[in-house]
């Protein structure tokens, strides 16, 4: 992992400081709400709808068991016990005073975390795939080119004050975890036609009320090209977005206005001219010191696939289970990625209590080199384990609740905070993650069902990433009364498309059912081991239409 | 009513008849008419000039079984804490 050095050090303590300042200034009154807002987001404290909330970076994922412990101290000593793992692979408190916000921030500090530029208009938290490094189909690691980003972006004088928020992910695998295109900069390591691995730049993905799959404006970008090429992305949407709409702000608006060959006609005369700048050329030393942090962890001479691990899938039909669902091929011999699942039957998604943060990270130190990784689907990642440690890790996963073998499927789902929580919400997003979450649990069927994404967001805002659901479910209110709103067909990955909408809004009650239905014609018409995605895209929407909104009455009843 | 957050721990309260702000929705002051409902909502901004609270507003309650509730879902949940943690309340 990265390590801070002075600068990084000293950055992050003068910002807790001048936080102390501030947050004393505004007790006082010196400071009045609309002074003191701004700088308040800057370091990540919103106001929810019973609390300040504090969103902590957690750089492209990567956290140590150390880092988690100290997680665990701030659920514990300043929050309600728990925290929530979010979808830009972040973790929120829910419950946090502003006048402890500061002793917060310094705690972060001693494990190397702040929550700068965690909101605002600014350049947020670089996301990754979490599996970065370890994956076996990858290009290359994304994580020391994130690492190179963050440094470039976090207090840039000249994008500080964007016309909105800007998210970047970086991808170096073939297949996308991170949802790449569906940000203001999605980014995908890739070989040109002599071998040679830079990136593929996407521009203008995103989600909320105008979505927008990204378009790749450049095919490959030399890797030592990249900061004076994201510069001018950057610089040409400071000059030219929209500032007088929030809703419109965003770069995905300015480049679909401008036109894709256009925004990239844009980029290109302003990257010609900054190109050769020495400020934004990074010393290949520079590169390779960051780059040494990410250098594969001692792992041991092993082999794949032992004959005990056959032996415990074979003896134990509950752990074979977990194995083919939350297992994940490692590139190194004889280990595996591990998946911790935070979506048990009727748990909040992405929620881990202080106990459980503790008793992860015991876990990681035992079974993982320490370190783990928190994905964009709100579950928990073990890079590096022994495949001899599985079924003993298994056992200790499965005594935390964090074992349910769902990863992938119907239960893994995506949940914003929702009305339960958020200032913007219009509907309750985690009873409905928790009632499909109990209708379906324990259910034989889930792995016969497969890969289905099923995304649920409590707003337009799309924090819940209903659009690149397989099935997507937006919370809406109706006269004082929360309805849910269903799309088919979305997807995240690297074939990402926008979900269409089914039809009218259904009741809360309905949601668990209408997915049944939803599910069970799939079944009937799929072809062989199609995925759902894949039936939705052969067949169209019209196929589900009935399912879920013809005979309602008789299968209300057949459900009651 | 007037429902606001507290500067200090941004948790929710309500204006009392005394002027303080108090955590116990029933312990809020109540209104019935709408001028007396205006002399509350300026006495709450001058509240949060003061840098006492943030985004004071009025809102309507209604008695429920004995309680006194909001009567828009949203302030229902503001007023209860999270339907999925009914223990969080306050």
């Amino acid at each position: 992992m990265y390590r801070y050095d002075e600068f990084d050090h000293t950055l992050v303590a003068e910002r807790v400081a001048t936080f102390r300042r501030q947050v004393r200034r505004r007790l006082s009154g010196e400071l009045t709400e609309d002074q003191f807002k701004p700088l308040r987001l800057m370091n990540g404290l919103y106001l929810q709808l019973h609390a300040y909330m504090l969103r902590v970076n957690i750089p492209y994922g990567c956290l140590s068991s150390r880092q988690l412990r100290k997680l665990a101290f701030i659920a514990r000593r300043y929050d309600r016990d728990f925290g929530h793992f979010t979808t830009r692979q972040n973790i929120q408190f829910n419950w946090i005073k502003l006048d402890e916000t500061p002793d917060v921030l310094a705690a972060l500090a001693e494990v190397e975390m702040n929550a700068m530029q965690s909101s605002g208009n600014c350049i947020r938290n670089i996301t990754a795939d979490q599996f970065a490094g370890r994956a076996r189909n990858e290009i290359e690691d994304p994580r020391p080119w994130c690492e190179l980003i963050r440094q470039w972006s976090i207090l840039h004088p000249e994008f500080s004050y964007l016309p909105r928020k800007f998210k970047i992910a970086v991808s170096g695998s073939s297949n996308d975890r991170a949802a790449v295109k569906l940000h203001d900069i999605g980014l995908y390591l890739r070989r040109n036609a002599d071998g040679v691995v830079g990136f593929e730049v996407i521009v203008g993905g995103g989600q909320g009320r105008l979505p927008y799959v990204g378009h790749t404006i450049r095919e490959w970008l030399a890797k030592e090209d990249l900061l004076s090429y994201l510069e001018a992305v950057l610089r040409i949407y400071n000059l030219g977005g929209r500032r007088d709409n929030p809703q419109k702000a965003r770069i995905k608006v300015q480049l679909n206005a401008l036109g894709p060959d256009e925004f990239r006609r844009l980029v290109d005369e302003e990257w010609a001219a900054i190109r050769n700048s020495t400020l934004l050329a990074v010393p290949r030393a520079e590169i390779e010191r960051i780059t040494s942090y990410f250098a594969d962890p001692a792992w041991e001479t092993l082999v794949d696939s032992p004959a005990t691990l056959a032996d415990q899938r074979s003896a134990d039909p509950a752990f074979d289970a977990w194995y083919r669902a939350n297992v994940v091929p490692h590139r190194a011999p004889g280990y595996a990625i591990v998946n911790l699942s935070l979506k048990a039957p009727g748990i909040a998604p992405g929620d881990l209590t202080a106990d459980q943060m503790d008793k992860v990270a015991d876990l990681a130190d035992r079974f993982s080199l320490g370190e783990l990784r928190v994905s964009h689907r709100q579950n928990l990642v073990f890079p590096d384990v022994r495949q001899v440690d599985l079924a003993l890790l298994w056992q200790e996963l499965q005594s935390l609740s964090l074992a349910t073998p769902n990863i992938g499927r119907l239960t893994d789902i995506i949940a914003c905070p929702g009305l339960d929580f958020c200032s913007l919400a219009n509907a309750r997003a985690i009873p409905v993650a928790q009632d499909i979450g109990r209708h379906f649990a324990g259910s034989a069927s889930l792995e016969d069902i497969g890969e289905l994404s099923i995304n649920i967001s409590g707003c337009m805002n799309a924090c819940g990433h209903h659009h690149v659901g397989n099935i997507g479910i937006l919370g809406v209110e109706k006269n004082g009364q929360e309805f849910y709103q269903l799309t088919l067909g979305g997807s995240s990955g690297e074939d990402a498309s926008l979900g269409d909408r089914l039809g009218r809004s259904i009741s809360a009650a309905e949601v668990p059912i209408a997915i049944e239905a939803i599910v069970t014609q799939y079944k009937t018409l799929r072809e062989a081991d199609e995925r759902f995605l894949d039936t939705y895209r052969r067949v169209g929407i019209d196929s589900f239409k009935d399912s879920v909104y013809g005979e309602r009455p008789e299968r209300r009843r057949a459900a009651a | 009513m007037i429902l606001a957050n507290r500067l200090t721990d941004g948790r929710v309260v309500f204006l009392a008849a005394d002027g303080s702000w108090v955590d116990d929705i029933a312990a809020g002051a109540l209104t019935t008419d709408a001028a007396s409902a205006q002399r509350l909502l300026a006495q709450a901004r001058r509240a949060e000039d003061r840098s006492a609270v943030l985004e004071p507003y009025l809102i309507g309650v209604r008695a429920a079984a004995g309680a006194r509730r909001p009567v828009s879902f949203r302030e229902g949940i503001r007023a209860a804490g999270p339907t999925i943690r009914t223990d969080l309340a306050g």
